[in-house]
């Protein structure tokens, strides 16, 4: 058997061990999460730099009249939060929020596909109920 | 009332301010009647705001319009239990209920600590009366629950249907009381490291408040994902969403704490390690209020846009640094009195535990605020969703379900290998059985899910071997039967044996979520009656509509009269809910569903549609334009739970014609009229029901998280329960004190 390590740079190299691997863990994290992650963007930012095939977080308020509802496909536009800026139309298929309505802020994940803009499955998130009273219109419901 | 409600706040304010002072000035001068003075300006402060409280919930009750939070919240029609809830559903009154949760729990830490740890408890009423007064203040400056409008409108916009929950009255004052519970074992901490006494003192004295604090997180959480699932129509209990991780997040950090704090007290360890953890706790916690109520992250996820953004930055960042400063400023103080002494060992468990906690909570940290340092650093606004999560917290939480098995069997200082054969060989052996069943019994080869269910296996195990171990050396000694030798066990050592059952439920509940979440089936699709659908191994058929019509009981002979004029119309319900009138009317459908030709249950899923006070859809539109909200059809079990929601957008289907042809010939003030429209649509619906959206999900093991979250909160509930023999330890507690003041007397 080897003789010990003494106890202070037994120590040390266990400190050293676990720093690093923490280190080398962390930096996978942080790459990952910058590579992975989708950008958020409002209508009028995806009209300027869609590129096709890309998928984005679009993040806007649902434009009034705009929600219509065949079947399975839900066809919707969206408006930037501060209601300006173009509507921009969005089919989406799957699960649609209880609190979905228009005027509502939403967020969906979309590809720009042949033109239009495809939400993915699904990807369809609204805002958490109890913040509806900071809306701007200052109604709740 | 408005202004007295007023009064109460600048007064809690001033007495935030004098307590503060005092507090320090006492501690600081030597002069112990001020710091006396500062620990009841706690309790005064606790008085004035229940009184502020009580206020702002007798405007609710009584519907008093003139307060500008409840005509935005409630109504007079708002049934009464939601009326009271109603309180916290505004950021005023959510503001006004942290506050006064926090001087509740801080007048309580005070009450019970008064006496002892007198070095201490000065710093901590200041830091208390610090976040008092920062929440206070916010009330005072920026947004106040008092602020009124004359003459009041007429009426108030109502309670949010979806917010119209059973756990509503529930959940946010336990999330609440998570987060201000937090803050008293931050405050002794920073207590503590001020007055330089860091032994295990201060950590005795709040322990039973992070603990507290923990529990009452962990509850809020569990009843947020249970709201999550049976109200929000998508079927799931958990989606990563910013909220949901705030609170997880001192959640995470608690759990480490609670874990760690245990060395602390037995081998004088970690003790910078602690003072870190709670402190970071605590900062989380006022993060996690601030994410919910700043609309820093407004772009991605649910936060409305706030004032209240400046003044919290400025708080995190007074205690990030404030933290770090105390705790550098303090190393020589907290050094370790003892050694790591084997890496086979229960300290060396818990270190691990604590570092794959406060792993996680780091890469939760990271996702959730992703948006905000994405922008920082790329200056575009990105977010990562649910798959960047699982990557990360999946192999994290499995480590954990293991190791919380592995640890309580090993050994303090060094486990000899033969101590860890005695301990490890049930358990392991009880999980291979586990893996073999699962496998033998058909589980898909989904790896993840196959080995939570193997270390799940082994941390039931572990605890039942801990538990029957106690139970057999107890009746070896005592000669007692089973049941009072495990009674007896448990109570004599509540803290153990609680931290045991609360491992047994952690497993419980990720077994629930691992098998959910692996193994589900989900059908989303559109139905006429009598088609059906597959999901998983189950046929589910639409069998025949459902319609009913909430109204006056003076209104029913008018309905059943255009009710009879449709073929099915007899069958359309006339219900009356009292107070309830924005609830309007119920569409749905009985779903039978069945197994391999036989019948296994019938669902009946529907939607709510309630009235909203907007004239721009018309007279009968206004009735139906409202918040539709899902009341899910769910067949729980052991096994599995079948959940179906039910969707009919009315404004795509041919039955909008009647609501147009309502609007057109009914006037505004005529709302029997407009009632009857709506049961002519609920007869229309029951003759010719368009077809519906289903969304159709088969999940095992739900009901698992639900029970492994019960016996967590019994588990804690034990743990914090005062043992019989607190009263001694206090006796005891004193006589050390007496025994410190006569060494120090004897140095001098």
């Amino acid at each position: 058997m080897p003789r010990a390590m003494n106890p202070q740079r037994k120590r040390t190299v266990r400190l050293v061990v676990a720093l690093t691997a923490a280190v080398v863990l962390a930096t996978a994290l942080i790459y990952t999460s910058f590579s992975a992650a989708s950008a958020a963007v409002t209508p009028s930012q995806l009209v300027r730099e869609a590129q096709t095939g890309r998928s984005y977080e679009l993040t806007g308020t649902v434009v009034k009249g705009s929600v219509q509802r065949l079947g399975e496909t839900l066809r919707f536009s969206v408006q930037d939060r501060t209601g300006q800026g173009i509507a921009l139309p969005v089919v989406y298929t799957g699960t649609v929020p209880d609190p979905f309505r228009e005027g509502r802020e939403i967020v969906v994940t979309v590809s720009r596909q042949d033109g239009t803009y495809v939400g993915q499955r699904d990807s369809l998130i609204t805002k958490c109920p109890s913040k509806f009273q900071n809306a701007p219109n200052g109604s709740s419901a | 009332m408005a202004v007295l409600g007023r009064a109460c706040l600048l007064l809690a304010l001033a007495i935030c301010l004098y307590g503060i002072g005092a507090s320090l000035y006492g501690v600081r001068a030597r002069r112990p009647e001020w710091a006396e003075s500062g620990r009841r300006a706690v309790f005064a402060l606790a008085f004035v705001l229940t009184v502020a409280f009580a206020i702002l919930e007798v405007a609710f009750l009584r519907s008093d319009f003139t307060f500008d939070t409840v005509a935005a919240t409630s109504s007079r029609t708002t049934p009464t239990f939601y009326k009271a809830a109603a309180v916290w559903s505004s950021q005023e009154g959510s503001l006004l209920l942290w506050a006064w949760l926090l001087s509740l729990w801080s007048s309580l830490v005070l009450f019970l600590t008064r006496g002892r740890l007198r070095e201490i408890t000065p710093y901590a009423q200041a830091v208390l009366l610090g976040f008092g007064g920062f929440f206070v203040s916010l009330m005072v400056f920026y947004a106040s629950p008092f602020d009124t409008t004359h003459p009041a409108p007429a009426a108030g916009a109502g309670l949010d249907p979806l917010l119209r929950y059973w756990s509503m009255m529930i959940h946010p004052p336990m999330l609440y009381s998570g987060y201000t519970l937090a803050t008293v074992p931050f405050a002794f901490a920073v207590g503590a490291l001020v007055a330089g006494r860091v032994d295990a003192e201060w950590i005795r004295a709040t322990r039973r408040f992070a603990l507290a604090s923990w529990m009452f997180l962990g509850i809020g959480i569990l009843l947020g994902a249970r709201w999550s699932y049976s109200e929000l129509g998508w079927g799931g209990y958990w989606g990563w969403d910013a909220v949901e991780n705030a609170a997880l997040l001192p959640w995470l950090t608690g759990t480490a704490f609670l874990h760690s704090i245990m060395i602390q007290e037995k081998r004088g360890m970690l003790k910078v390690w602690n003072a870190s953890l709670i402190l970071a706790t605590g900062t989380l916690a006022i993060m996690g209020t601030f994410l919910v109520r700043s609309g820093v992250l407004n772009s991605i996820h649910a936060f409305g846009a706030s004032t209240l953004g400046v003044p919290f930055v400025v708080l995190i960042a007074v205690l990030i640094v404030g933290s770090v400063a105390l705790v550098t400023s303090r190393l020589e103080l907290l050094r370790s009195e003892h050694r790591l002494d084997s890496l086979i060992s229960r300290e060396a468990a818990f270190v691990l535990n604590n570092l794959l906690l406060v792993g996680l909570a780091f890469v939760i940290f990271w996702g959730t605020y992703f948006p905000l340092i994405s922008k920082v650093f790329t200056g575009n606004e990105s977010s990562v969703g649910p798959p960047w999560f699982d990557r990360y917290t999946v192999p994290l939480a499995l480590a954990l379900v293991l190791l919380s098995g592995v640890g309580p069997l090993l050994a303090w200082r060094r486990a000899t290998a033969a101590n860890a054969r005695r301990n490890l060989l049930a358990p392991a052996i009880a999980s291979l059985l586990v893996l073999v069943a699962a496998v033998a019994a058909g589980v898909p080869g989904n790896v993840k899910a196959l080995l939570m269910f193997t270390f799940a296996g082994f941390a039931i195990a572990a605890v039942a071997q801990e538990f029957w171990r106690g139970m057999r050396a107890r009746r070896a000694l005592a000669d007692e039967p089973a049941p009072k030798a495990l009674l007896a066990l448990v109570r004599r050592n509540r803290r153990r044996y609680g931290g045991y059952t609360v491992h047994l439920g952690i497993a419980v509940l990720f077994v629930g979520v691992a098998a959910s979440s692996s193994f589900h089936h989900q059908n989303e699709t559109s139905l006429a009656v009598g088609q059906s659908t597959h999901v998983g191994a189950y046929t589910i058929r639409y069998v025949r509509p459902t319609a009913t019509v909430h109204d006056a009981p003076v209104l029913d002979n008018a309905l059943r009269g255009v009710l009879r004029t449709y073929p099915q119309g007899a069958q359309v319900g006339l219900a009356h809910d009292g107070t309830d009138l924005n609830h309007v009317l119920d569409l749905g459908a009985v779903l039978d569903v069945s197994k391999g030709g036989r019948h296994v249950v019938t669902l009946y899923p529907s939607k709510s549609y309630y009235d909203i006070a907007d004239p721009t859809q018309g007279s009968v539109g206004e009735l139906l334009g409202g918040q539709a909200v899902s009341n899910v059809g769910l067949s729980s079990g052991v096994l599995r739970d079948i959940w179906s929601a039910f969707d009919l957008d009315i404004t795509s289907t041919p039955l909008q014609r009647i609501v147009d042809r309502g609007n057109q010939i009914v006037p505004f003030n005529r709302t029997d009229l407009a009632m009857v429209t709506v049961a002519a649509l609920a007869g229309a619906y029951m003759a010719q029901p368009p077809p519906a959206q289903f969304n159709l999900l088969v999940s095992p093991l739900i009901a698992w998280i639900w029970a492994g979250g019960l016996i967590i909160l019994g588990g804690g509930l034990i743990a914090l329960w005062p043992a019989a023999g607190a009263l001694a330890a206090r006796r005891r507690a004193t006589v050390r004190e007496v025994s410190r003041v006569a060494r120090g007397l004897a140095r001098a």
